[in-house]
């Protein structure tokens, strides 16, 4: 993936709670194979609504996505970041988030900024008041900051993702480096395997 | 003796490092797969020149967008037949053992493991898919994963986690007569909130279920993810291994008594401590539903819609008066005045043989309401078999219910098997988030007796009202 320093850009307010993998992405759009081109997927539910404030003008353009507690809860579908990142988002800032779509933003590069509910209110009110602010997001040294009116505030990230963002690191050439360890895991393991179970077609051998 | 939950005895036997300063890497034991969320992993390992580290430990099955018509009828879909060939496709080449459309084998992936006996207490076990929780009810640790763990697995058999916190559930007391497993789990969630169990690996706990079948185990574990927990476990006990016993992918004779002794150790020790523990009164239980678009929104199947007044703060009043909006419900109706489009039995929550009995007892000698859609999904072939040979798919059909193929069905709308917008369903699948079962489609959860009482009486009913 590639690495991920500072992230300045426009922010846009979705200001809904529990917004699950569902609507961020519909499960109609799952069957593509490709990884590319979910964008158009996005929130596909409410796009076509001129009101829904995607549509609207004054944040077209934006790359940092504010959004209620629990974002991204429900199923684990990674076509979720795909559609936000295809779209143009490169952060989202939260009061909290569902765990697998969290895992899944770590691995692909897109920046998971957990903060209280007072302050993404603060944000939506900012943000509202002067779509044209700009926000950084620094993931070396793990602050938000509206520049403009001097809010600033810091988050946490784990260390080990923090280090990814900052490296671009591939998690599996990382762990493909341990293979002497995963050969002497499996040397000892007894848990079994499929071995004798399944016929070549699958069928049951027994 | 020790004070080890079992979470943390299953984490330490599958510690393959502890670099400083990343996450454990930890081995998994089983990798399940189907046709959605591999596509791009398969890509993956094309594109740097990876193989599958262990075929022996993988095993895929078509199930998100099969669709349920009769077997000879062609998947008219072209994108999803085309994931359903690139699943055939990438499973030849890498060597792992598939069941297509229309194997014996084949059924939705968290019904499929437990049934075949291929996966077992102890495991470490992931799937791409929120709902591979269920498979805990066998004292395994077993979660969902991304595309991107989903590659990282399939070239490493490993994955790098972080340790979560642990959460005890315990049901006290027993489950009143007419409470089922379904029931249990919706408590469990309007409990806990939809978020209660981020970071949480929860163990269930308690007499109410001890009660319960496997079948029952896993419906709750299944919903550990509504409550935002990645896992949900349930301790290995008698129940757990004559339920293993003689399947296809488990020893016979000696060598699974052998298993079953180890199977036996793993339960939470007596002095076990967890980070937080929850105790739920089972016998004020009563069958539930839930009313608006997250999971954990549930009220008594006696009860009536909630009004946004009945809460205090902003969040959930406005959540409460957009759910209402999107349900086209009226703060104050009755539950059971209100009427049912269409009714699902089915997905990895409840398709399992022992749902279906439940279900077809309620319907026996009953039809199905005018207006009323019924559709009865079977988890699997083995599910559709049996049920077969019990011969409740007539006791559906003469009911007025379609009878159709496995796979996951109208839980998600993938396939032909869709709510139209404004359509009101009684399903008895896992989450009745906005569009799920179909874009503008009203959905509430409840068991395989409430859905199939709610077919019979064309509104929501419990199975007393059934005569």
């Amino acid at each position: 993936m590639k690495a991920v320093h500072v992230i300045q850009g426009r922010a846009v307010p979705l200001e809904r709670s529990d917004v699950d993998t569902d609507q961020i992405i519909p499960s109609d759009w799952l069957k593509r194979v490709e990884r590319t081109g979910f964008g158009r997927g996005l929130f596909s539910e409410w796009r076509d609504s001129p009101e829904f404030v995607l549509n609207q003008e004054q944040f077209q353009g934006a790359t940092v996505l504010l959004a209620g507690p629990r974002f991204g809860t429900g199923s684990s579908r990674e076509h979720a970041v795909w559609a936000l990142m295809d779209y143009g988002f490169e952060a989202i800032i939260a009061p909290s988030f569902g765990d697998i779509f969290r895992n899944n933003s770590s691995k692909q590069g897109l920046v998971i900024v957990e903060l209280p509910s007072s302050d993404v209110e603060e944000l939506n009110i900012l943000v509202k008041g002067n779509p044209a602010l700009q926000l950084t997001i620094d993931v070396e040294r793990l602050t938000v900051e509206v520049a403009e009116t001097g809010w600033q505030r810091t988050f946490t990230l784990d260390p080990m993702t923090r280090e990814r963002l900052l490296n671009g690191w591939d998690d599996i050439g990382l762990t493909m480096l341990r293979e002497n360890e995963i050969n002497t895991f499996e040397k000892k393991s007894h848990s079994p395997t499929l071995n004798g179970i399944f016929d070549a077609s699958g069928h049951s051998a027994r | 003796m020790g004070n080890q939950t079992l979470y943390e005895k299953i984490w330490s036997d599958h510690v393959v490092a502890t670099p400083v300063g990343e996450p454990t890497l930890l081995y998994i034991d089983f990798h399940l797969i189907h046709e959605v969320t591999s596509p791009q992993a398969f890509d993956g390992l094309r594109l740097n020149n990876r193989k599958v580290r262990r075929p022996d430990r993988t095993l895929a099955t078509a199930d998100h967008n099969v669709p349920t018509d009769p077997i000879s009828t062609p998947v008219n879909d072209p994108i999803s037949r085309r994931q359903l060939e690139a699943l055939d496709e990438n499973c030849a080449e890498f060597g792992i053992t598939l069941f297509p459309r229309g194997h014996e084998n084949q059924g939705i992936v968290h019904v499929i493991g437990p049934e075949l006996g291929v996966t077992k207490p102890g495991m470490t076990i992931v799937c791409g898919d929120s709902h591979t929780s269920t498979l805990g009810a066998f004292g395994a640790l077993a979660f969902g994963i991304g595309t991107s763990e989903v590659e990282h697995v399939l070239a490493t058999q490993t994955l790098p986690q972080q340790k979560a916190k642990t959460m005890s559930v315990t049901l006290e007391g027993k489950a009143p007569k007419g409470v089922t497993a379904k029931d249990i789990v919706l408590k469990i969630v309007s409990t806990l909130g939809t978020g209660g169990g981020a970071g949480y690996v929860i163990e269930y706990r308690g007499e109410a279920i001890r009660d319960l079948s496997m079948e029952g185990r896993m419906t709750v574990c299944n919903m550990s993810i509504e409550a935002g927990a990645r896992a949900g476990l349930v301790a290995v006990d008698e129940t757990t291994i004559d339920y293993l016993r003689g399947r296809a992918g488990v020893p016979d004779g000696e060598e699974f008594e052998k298993l079953a002794t180890y199977w036996r150790t793993l339960t939470s020790d007596n002095d076990a401590t967890f980070d937080k523990e929850v105790v739920i009164n089972a016998s004020e239980l009563v069958p539930f539903i839930t009313w608006g678009t997250n999971p954990a929104q549930v009220v008594a199947l006696d009860g009536v819609v909630p009004s946004p007044d009945d809460f205090s703060d902003a969040d959930s009043k406005d959540a409460t008066a957009r759910s209402l909006e999107y349900m086209g419900l009226e703060p104050g109706t009755p539950i059971k005045k209100i009427p049912v489009d269409v009714v699902f039995i089915g997905s990895c929550t409840n398709s399992r043989i022992e749902d279906l009995r439940e279900a077809a007892a309620v319907a026996k000698g009953s039809k199905v309401a005018a207006n009323v859609r019924a559709l009865v999904v079977p988890g699997s072939h083995r599910v559709k078999k049996q049920a077969e040979e019990e011969g409740l798919d007539k006791i559906f059909i003469d009911a007025g219910f379609e009878w159709r193929e496995p796979g996951c069905s109208m839980c998600l709308g993938m396939n032909p098997d869709q709510l139209s917008p404004g359509q009101r369903s009684a399903s008895t699948s896992n989450r009745n988030f906005e569009g799920r079962q179909g874009r503008g489609g009203r959905t509430h959860l409840v068991s395989p007796v409430v859905a199939a009482a709610s077919a019979i009486k064309g509104r929501f009913a419990t199975p007393d009202e059934v005569a």
